[in-house]
């Protein structure tokens, strides 16, 4: 394929809130240009980890080419660029936006819109692109479609008395859709003859061809054998291959210019080489300065992650090298906990990315997991000067080496109905929120805004506001920076033995509270034993909680019947295999979901 | 006595009931026609003679079921078979289970002219509330009646079966059970605490475990069971079992020890020739394939290991538990070299104590027998 003249390509993605049919959207242009026919599609062709289709959401971004016959009679390209669909994955969203020129905005003509969908729209207002707005799912009964141009002209301040009104799972209206993107959204403005200049959006890996680089070409070309240099990490290679996305493949192409998206690889097998927001530019011939916006992504939430047999842990590890291939934001180092053996300490972008690993390496690597409480990075000022960031309550230091501490905060908007508005703020200053704000979206919906840790929404929050508001309000936050905070350590030990695994940090006002829910959770977790266990919650050598497992007082079969001894047998060895899968910590054996159970205390 | 052969037991299952129980998870039932089965069990007691040619049996248990349903010419006919087959010791302990109100004054004087010295009665409980609760046959003057006519027929050596921690019931009601049938004085009592087992009707009502007596007040019956009856002059001697000086159940002590035994019918276990195997559950494939092997299943071989785990799960279940010397001289190696960290560890918790050069359960390890014992399996590359 030789050069397309860049006023016949139109790179867009496509925005929404999570369930007002992004994907159904996507599926339904691929199918109307025949990119790939009804047959051939699985639902929801870009959505296509197995994780991702069963969540209804987009964790990496997917790319697709489309070739499309306008009215006009013309052939254009169309490259659709999704975009992750979560919070966590803010910086990976801006990033792909920043490789369009325009942004279907999907608005549900039922729901209106929310939270997420703001959240969204500014991104994509603050990477300068071209809004153009869908209402979606009009044929359904409680839709109110004139109610939701409304809304989208008072909210958002766009244009929309000619949005499409379609209905993406019947096919209703995609044409004009496709019309609407060459007519609206611009066409890419670089110099072909220019210096190359190329953002990555987004990297995987592949076995074969090692890291996969997406870029697209903002101004000059770029083929096979050209000498390229990464401008933020200075890795330099040579161009192996260079392709466009067919759905749900790579196909290999000469060259790719000026306003194309595509891939590129080059012999680099390390991710890290490649960071998302960073310019390719020619090693020769270099453009006089990167594209602006490449920062570091640094994660926000820790764990510690540890194998429920210890004999897996060169499995876990293997497993973590392979999804950081694929996952530039995934962060993991060794530990060791005196509990629960050798493990790795994990960085995520937040709690969501963390679930996602989490479930990953339980289902495609088949790994048995404990994973230990969340914690944030809190920043120690020592006595001594030091200045310490720690993401394992392990390592607080002695609270008489500690000058003060301060922890992360962001910046959180809540929408929410009305009737709910009570309730959430009262969760809200449960969670230590500071209250700054709130605005009416219309008569029925406001949205909330509020300074919170961090750390008081990395435990149960989504699940906490989704039950108090019957499932009505979403959520968005944005890291604001450290606070000084008085903040303790606490301790659970079992037995008398501390338990390093169940320590974490907290609020020193919120710590009673929390110590006592922790070792009621833990009563009920940890099943009885040949003697009495009791379970205590202290900070520094202070007991401020207590909970007892009473023994058992009885295990026995009391008929053995007809010699038949290999039944009894099996009997003993169901029960000795039963208690491999716990944790021994002293005499007592900690079941593995007694770990996970103490991050789900719903305080209320 | 045929001095220098191998001592040998026999199993015979007798699976016809004229009821299920309510409770009851045996293979047994009012469903099995008698016929074809006591044909096809004949068929296999023969089978096996050759093989047992060089064992002496110690004893015959007649298991069910309820053995009490045969008639006067079934017994004849089955004695008979057993007798062409094997031989048996003059003092073999021979016992017959029954329920009360299956047996009259002609089937006890045949029971006894074939050799049956010991009766096991199916009592479980003196209440007729409990007895209907249980869905069992028979009150309890049906059992007295029995009782007398058992006594009358020569019977000295006779077990009752009681069973405790029933739905609904409390202290006093389990031990008034106790009280009188140790006064009736039979020479061996079985006290067993309730299983709710899968697939029977109580599992539908008490699988939760709600209606019946808490675990603190399960094992108080237990105790307190122990207490009663040793003031009566019974010995505890096997976590439910409990006897008059030397009137153990020969039979199941050999269970426990590692005794030879052939178990003839459907579902019947055996230890014999090296391997440990069980008859196929299935009543038209048992009738079709006894005495083939193809009517074996769960064929495990009786390795070392399988004999060392076994002499101490097994042995600790009964109160004078396990001899570190046989178990040396058995296997040539201390039960300290074995199993000696978990000897130590359960010592310290007081479950387990030696006396007099035996390993046992206290009286706490028999609440908790089953965690103590699991410890006592060995894994593949131990022993």
């Amino acid at each position: 394929m030789g050069q397309i003249p860049q006023d016949h390509i139109r790179n867009f993605c496509i925005i929404a809130h999570i369930d007002h049919g992004k994907s159904t959207l996507a599926d339904r242009i691929l199918e109307k240009t025949g990119t790939l026919t009804a047959r051939e599609m699985q639902e929801q062709v870009l959505d296509n980890m197995e994780l991702e289709r069963e969540r209804g959401i987009t964790i990496k971004a997917q790319t697709v080419r489309i070739i499309y016959r306008a009215k006009n009679g013309e052939e254009y390209i169309f490259n659709l660029i999704d975009t992750p669909g979560h919070v966590d994955f803010n910086y990976e969203v801006s990033r792909s936006l920043a490789a369009c020129e325009g942004a279907i905005l999907v608005v549900d003509a039922a729901q209106g819109i929310e939270a997420q969908t703001l959240g969204n729209v500014y991104l994509a207002l603050d990477a300068n692109l071209e809004i153009m707005p869908v209402i979606n799912k009009i044929d359904l009964p409680s839709a109110e479609p004139e109610r939701v141009r409304n809304e989208i002209e008072d909210i958002i301040g766009l244009e929309a008395h000619d949005a499409p009104l379609i209905s993406a799972k019947n096919g209703i209206n995609i044409e004009e859709v496709l019309e609407q993107i060459v007519e609206k959204i611009p066409a890419p403005q670089g110099d072909p003859e220019g210096p190359l200049k190329a953002l990555i959006f987004d990297s995987v890996y592949d076995p074969y061809k090692g890291v996969i680089v997406f870029c697209r070409i903002v101004d000059g070309s770029v083929r096979k054998g050209t000498k390229v240099r990464f401008m933020a990490t200075g890795a330099q290679e040579e161009i192996v291959e260079v392709g466009f996305f067919g759905a749900g493949q790579f196909i290999p192409c000469e060259e790719l210019s000026a306003g194309m998206v595509g891939y590129l690889t080059a012999s680099l097998k390390d991710v890290r080489d490649t960071r998302v927001g960073d310019t390719v530019t020619e090693a020769d011939r270099p453009c006089a300065e990167a594209l602006p916006g490449y920062k570091k992504v640094l994660p926000m939430v820790y764990c510690g992650m540890y194998p429920a047999d210890g004999a897996k842990y060169p499995d876990l590890r293997d497993a973590l090298e392979k999804l950081q291939l694929n996952d530039a934001s995934l962060q993991y180092e060794p530990e060791t906990s005196v509990a629960l053996g050798f493990g790795f300490r994990c960085g995520f972008l937040g709690l969501l990315h963390l679930e996602i690993i989490q479930e990953r390496l339980e289902r495609e690597y088949n790994l048995d997991l404990v994973t230990t409480a969340p914690s944030v990075i809190y920043k120690i000022y020592k006595t001594n000067g030091e200045v310490l960031e720690i993401t394992n309550p392990t390592n607080m230091p002695d609270p008489s080496e500690i000058e003060h501490m301060e922890e992360p905060f962001v910046s959180a908007e809540i929408m929410v109905t009305t009737e709910f508005v009570g309730a959430i703020m009262k969760l809200c200053q449960e969670r230590r929120g500071v209250y700054l704000g709130m605005e009416y979206l219309e008569e029925t919906r406001a949205l909330l805004k509020y300074e919170l840790p961090l750390n008081e929404i990395i435990y149960d929050f989504f699940d906490a506001l989704k039950s108090r508001s019957r499932g009505y309000a979403s959520f968005d936050y944005d890291f604001k920076g450290y606070v000084k905070s008085s903040l303790v350590k606490l301790d659970i030990l079992i037995n008398r033995e501390e338990v390093d695994a169940l320590s974490f940090i907290v609020h020193a006002d919120g710590a009673y509270e929390r110590a006592r829910k922790m070792c009621e959770k833990l009563k009920e977790e940890i099943p009885r034993q040949l003697f009495e266990v009791p379970i205590q919650a202290a900070i520094g050598s202070k007991i401020i909680a207590r909970e007892t497992v009473k023994a058992y007082r009885k295990d026995v079969l009391a008929k053995c019947y007809g010699g038949d001894i290999t039944r009894k047998k099996k009997l003993l060895e169901t029960q000795k295999e039963g208690k491999k899968r716990m944790h021994q910590v002293g005499n007592v054996e900690i079941p593995q979901k007694a770990f996970m159970s103490v991050l789900k205390l719903d305080i209320e | 006595m045929a001095c220098g052969r191998s001592e040998l037991e026999l199993y015979v299952h007798l699976p016809f009931c004229v009821r299920k129980c309510r409770y009851c998870d045996f293979l047994s039932g009012p469903q099995y026609a008698k016929g074809p089965y006591l044909e096809a069990l004949e068929r296999e007691i023969a089978s096996y003679g050759p093989a047992a040619e060089d064992f002496r049996v110690r004893s015959i248990f007649f298991g069910g079921g309820t053995p009490s349903l045969l008639t006067p010419q079934e017994w004849e006919e089955l004695a008979g078979v057993i007798r062409a087959h094997y031989m048996i010791d003059a003092g073999a302990e021979i016992t017959a289970e029954a329920n009360p109100g299956t047996l009259d004054r002609e089937k006890l004087r045949c029971l006894k002219e074939l050799g049956v010295n010991r009766l096991s009665l199916g009592l479980q409980s003196v209440r007729d509330e409990e007895l209907r609760l249980l869905g069992r046959i028979h009150s309890y003057d049906d059992f007295l009646r029995t009782w007398e006519a058992v006594g009358e027929a020569g019977f000295t050596n006779r077990n009752v079966d009681l069973m405790q921690a029933l739905p609904g019931q409390n202290l006093a009601e389990c031990l008034e059970s106790v009280r009188t049938v140790a006064e009736l004085g039979p020479e061996h009592i079985s006290a067993y605490s309730l299983i709710i087992e899968e697939g029977t009707p109580f599992y539908e009502l008490y699988a939760g475990g709600e209606g019946l007596p808490s675990e603190d007040t399960e094992r108080e019956m237990v105790h307190e069971t122990a207490a009663l009856l040793a003031s009566y002059g019974y010995e505890h001697y096997e976590i439910s079992n409990y006897a008059r000086p030397g009137r153990e159940c020969r039979h199941n002590l050999g269970y426990w020890t590692g005794v030879p035994y052939l178990g003839f019918g459907m579902g019947a276990a055996s230890l014999f020739g090296g391997e440990r195997r069980s008859n196929c559950r299935d009543y038209e494939r048992y009738v079709r394939l006894a005495g083939s092997r193809e009517a074996c299943e769960d064929v495990t071989e009786w390795d070392r290991k399988s004999q060392m785990e076994e002499m101490m799960f097994l042995g600790l279940r009964l109160v004078r538990g396990v001899s570190e010397e046989t178990f040396a001289g058995r296997f040539g190696v201390t039960m300290q070299e074995v199993y000696g960290p978990v000897i130590e560890r359960f010592a310290g918790l007081g479950l387990l104590e030696t006396r007099e050069g035996r390993l046992r359960l206290t009286e706490r390890g028999m609440d908790v027998s089953n965690a103590v014992m699991a410890e006592f399996l060995l894994e593949e590359t131990d022993g």
